[in-house]
């Protein structure tokens, strides 16, 4: 994990710069993991996986793709614990 | 040979690709190296487990502090996670990175998605944790705090975090089945499908408790059934803005709809106070009860986007933003516990909360949180469909599990930092306080307790600090729990000003919870329901033939929706009644499905038998007292204990021409009890046959494995891995240099912090 701030760094002025790159850091990582685990990035995952796997056909489009995401949800519905 | 390729497997016909960098961390390099430094940190970690035990557990002073539960929990995790998880990783399960897993070998993009570690551990935690590690501690508090806490905690190390992770992994290396087609295929036809019978009757009966705790909660309460009224509002708008205005922008609509529902929670307090407000949803629980049978069957046809998914996100958001805010607050306010360790109630058969010993009956009020069967039916199917790595199921799988006891423990911490006698005042029915202040007050202090004297005071200003008519016989839990966050709250943030908001907004997200399982529930059932109908008439398999739908939900609904009714219109209080069977059902699945893993494990040969123990045990355990409980509530002779004793009790007044009875106030009141003792006694009888038949097959297929030195082996065939992440929340010395070799190499495909 970045971010580890240097103890023998001189100045005042460096400690607050690295201070200020550890804790924008921080706030992309905690962005990253809220994106991911509520599902905000899951249309770029498919398409990632579209353009690798089969690169000879056109992926869905975003709006398709989310529809047909929660269409399957409604054919195969997943439990949720109590 | 290595520990982990196991003996005699297949695993060990896994040749890597040369051309690439390793795809596990070789075997040599999985033994801890012990440094002076490390070894302190585990001393130090086990010496203040030790002594925050001692504190609980053995020195008796006027009250203990809350920090010393948060001690004991954590260090306990630490060491059953560090240590215990990794026997049952090296002698049980034996992960091998080398094999791909189904999300490597199947990814499609959309359900085989092989996921970043931390990013599943959210997704199968949001997945297991709900309301019920919320409900269960605050009613086993009636026994004091040491049993719920011990058994929290041992229970997860031994028995639900064991559950979990072997589920999770065995459902991966059979590419996601379902326990319900692990049990057909491990244990034969007539296990199988009292597997299936089993779980289906008991995801009815847990949906319809949680129904009535909601209800429980929402009776009689403008404020509560305004406010959560509006989060039907609130999913459908968020539902619209994800489909049509911004596809996708999922976070970005959780924000706002959390906006919303605090301004729902504000605003429910301001429309409680307007006279109008106050009588247009001053609702009884019979009304709200209907209207959430309505709501259920209505939600569950109803297109995933529009309400469901939304109120997902929303209690996803909900989850970890509570469960931070309780932790912190706990940890920050360290609130002074005066409840007793063991109370009166532990060995006595009448405690108003919930009726029984604490053998067994402890361990059926608390299930989720220390070990609930229902977990069995997240970690197969969903999760393992994501898991990128094998050896990352121990943290997912065992890990999660021990995060949703903390929320169990902090729970726990909750409900007994709240006055003993006000405690007391909630959580008996209504039939035993007459849901009167100066009849609550009458029957707490009758009970005799130590320490407990309640006043008609201390009541009404609590209601009025809450914002609501009354607190008296609030039972299901989700008021209790409301009330000590409240009280925990408010020592941190806003005074008693914000009291009111504190516990609306923990009824909220209970609320949220709930309601959210009680829709995917009934969703799930329906599905069961119509792939069984369809083996006899085809047509109900079809999923978008939409009558087929309509009936199964009905059906399931009705299944449902009847227990709820009856639970809120019992004379005898409901949850006091009821709950026993949420608790029963939920272990007694705990059994189902550690009885398929003792069959799947004996299986796989010779050099697992000695560790059998591991799931053995557990199951031993859950399997005694589950049966013991289902006993005791079919053929015990103290009528508030056994439903039998109960319903011939009534019906032996009703022929002596009585026309009241115990708390039954009238004839009616009496025939209802004969009928709900009846569903009661019922459904006791056939859960526990379905458990005893599945646990039999179980045996039976683990004595032929022993007798023939093993059995077929129904994993999918192994695939050669070709890609790497670490196995653990951090990764280790090793892991990083071979991450540094995959990127340096240009192949590093595993999604990880700063790369997107």
């Amino acid at each position: 994990m970045p971010g580890t701030t240097d103890a023998r760094a001189g100045s005042v002025h460096d400690v607050a710069r690295a201070l200020a790159r550890a804790t924008s850091t921080a706030a992309r990582n905690l962005r990253w993991y809220v994106r991911q685990v509520m599902g905000d990035d899951a249309y770029r995952t498919y398409v990632a996986h579209e353009r690798s796997a089969h690169p000879d056909r056109e992926p869905m489009g975003e709006r398709e793709f989310w529809r047909e995401h929660y269409a399957e949800q409604d054919r195969n519905p997943g439990s949720r614990c109590c | 040979m290595s520990a982990e390729s196991g003996a005699a497997t297949a695993t060990d016909e896994i040749v890597p690709d040369p051309a690439l960098p390793p795809t596990a961390v070789p075997a040599e390099d999985l033994k801890p190296r012990w440094t002076p430094a490390k070894i302190a940190l585990w001393v130090a970690i086990a010496l203040l487990g030790g002594i925050a035990w001692v504190m609980i557990a053995l020195v008796r002073g006027e009250t203990i502090n809350a920090i010393w539960f948060v001690f004991a929990s954590v260090c306990t995790y630490l060491i059953g996670y560090r240590f215990y998880s990794k026997v049952i990783e090296r002698y049980i399960t034996r992960p091998d990175d080398r094999r791909a897993t189904p999300a490597e070998t199947r990814e499609d993009g959309k359900d085989f998605v092989p996921t970043d570690r931390r990013v599943l551990f959210g997704h199968h935690f949001a997945a297991i944790a709900g309301a019920g590690p919320l409900v269960g501690p605050v009613l086993a508090a009636q026994m004091g705090y040491l049993p719920g806490t011990i058994w929290i905690i041992v229970g997860v190390v031994l028995a639900g975090a064991v559950q979990d992770y072997t589920v999770l992994f065995f459902s991966m290396r059979r590419g996601g089945r379902t326990i319900g087609q692990m049990a057909r295929e491990e244990l034969g036809r007539i296990g199988g499908v009292a597997a299936i019978v089993a779980s289906l009757l008991i995801m009815i009966i847990i949906v319809a408790i949680l129904a009535l705790v909601v209800v429980n909660a929402l009776g009689e309460s403008p404020w509560g059934v305004f406010s959560v009224s509006m989060t039907v509002p609130i999913a459908l708008f968020m539902g619209v803005y994800l489909r049509y205005l911004r596809p996708g922008k999922i976070t970005e609509v959780s924000l706002i709809g959390f906006v919303l529902l605090l301004a729902a929670i504000i605003g429910g307090g301001m429309v409680a106070d307007t006279a109008w407000g106050a009588e247009f949803f001053h609702l009884d629980r019979t009304t709200i009860a209907v209207g959430v049978i309505v709501y259920g069957f209505v939600a569950a046809i109803l297109p995933v986007w529009l309400l469901l998914a939304p109120r997902d996100y929303l209690s996803t958001f909900m989850k970890v933003g509570v469960i931070l805010v309780l932790a912190g607050a706990v940890v920050i306010v360290r609130p002074e516990i005066s409840v007793p360790a063991i109370s009166e109630f532990a060995s006595s058969e009448t405690g108003p909360v919930v009726a029984g010993n604490l053998w067994p009956f402890l361990f059926v009020t608390i299930a989720c949180g220390a070990l609930s069967g229902f977990h069995a039916l997240i970690s197969s199917g969903t999760t393992p469909k994501l898991v990128e790595k094998e050896r990352q199921t121990r943290f997912i799988g065992y890990g999660g599990m021990l995060m949703e006891s903390f929320v169990a423990i902090m729970a726990l911490v909750a409900a007994i930092s709240i006055d003993r006698g006000v405690y007391f005042a909630m959580n008996s029915s209504a039939a035993a306080t007459g849901g009167t202040i100066e009849g609550a007050v009458a029957f707490v202090n009758s009970l005799g307790l130590a320490g407990v004297n309640l006043t008609p005071d201390t009541l009404s200003t609590l209601a009025s600090q809450v914002g609501e008519p009354s607190i008296v016989s609030r039972t299901g839990g989700a008021p209790t729990l409301a009330l000590g966050l409240a009280h925990i709250m408010h020592q941190l943030v806003g005074g008693t000003a914000m009291m009111g908001f504190w516990y609306h907004f923990a009824i909220m997200f209970e609320a949220l919870f709930i309601l959210t399982a009680v829709d995917a529930g009934t969703r799930v059932a329906r599905f069961m329901l119509q792939d069984t109908i369809g083996n006899v008439a085809p047509r109900f398999k079809d999923v978008s033939w939409r009558p087929g739908v309509w009936i199964c939900t009905a059906i399931m609904v009705a299944g449902w929706g009847t227990i709820l009714y009856l639970g809120v219109t019992d004379p005898l209080g409901g949850i006091n009644t009821f709950f026993p069977l949420f608790g029963i059902a939920n272990q007694l699945l705990a059994a189902i499905a550690l009885a398929v893993v003792l069959a799947i494990v004996a299986k796989r040969g010779r050099a697992y038998w000695a560790w059998l123990w591991i799931v053995a045990v557990p199951l031993a355990f859950t399997a005694l007292i589950t049966i013991w409980a289902s006993f005791e509530k079919i053929f015990s002779d103290v009528p508030a204990v056994g439903y039998w004793a109960q319903h011939r009790a009534f019906k032996d007044a009703l022929a002596a021409g009585e026309t009241s009875f115990g708390t039954a106030p009238d004839v009616a009141a009496m025939e209802a009890v004969v009928r709900n003792t009846f569903v009661q006694g019922t459904l006791s009888i056939v859960f526990v046959v379905l458990s005893i038949v599945v646990i039999l097959a179980s045996l039976v297929v683990t004595i032929k494995a022993f007798r023939t030195g093993g059995g077929e082996n129904h994993e999918d065939p192994p695939v050669v891995s070709r890609r790497f992440a670490p196995a653990g929340l951090f990764a280790s010395g090793t892991e990083k240099q071979i991450e540094k070799r995959w990127a340096d190499a240009g192949l590093r495909e595993s999604s990880g912090a700063g790369h997107h």
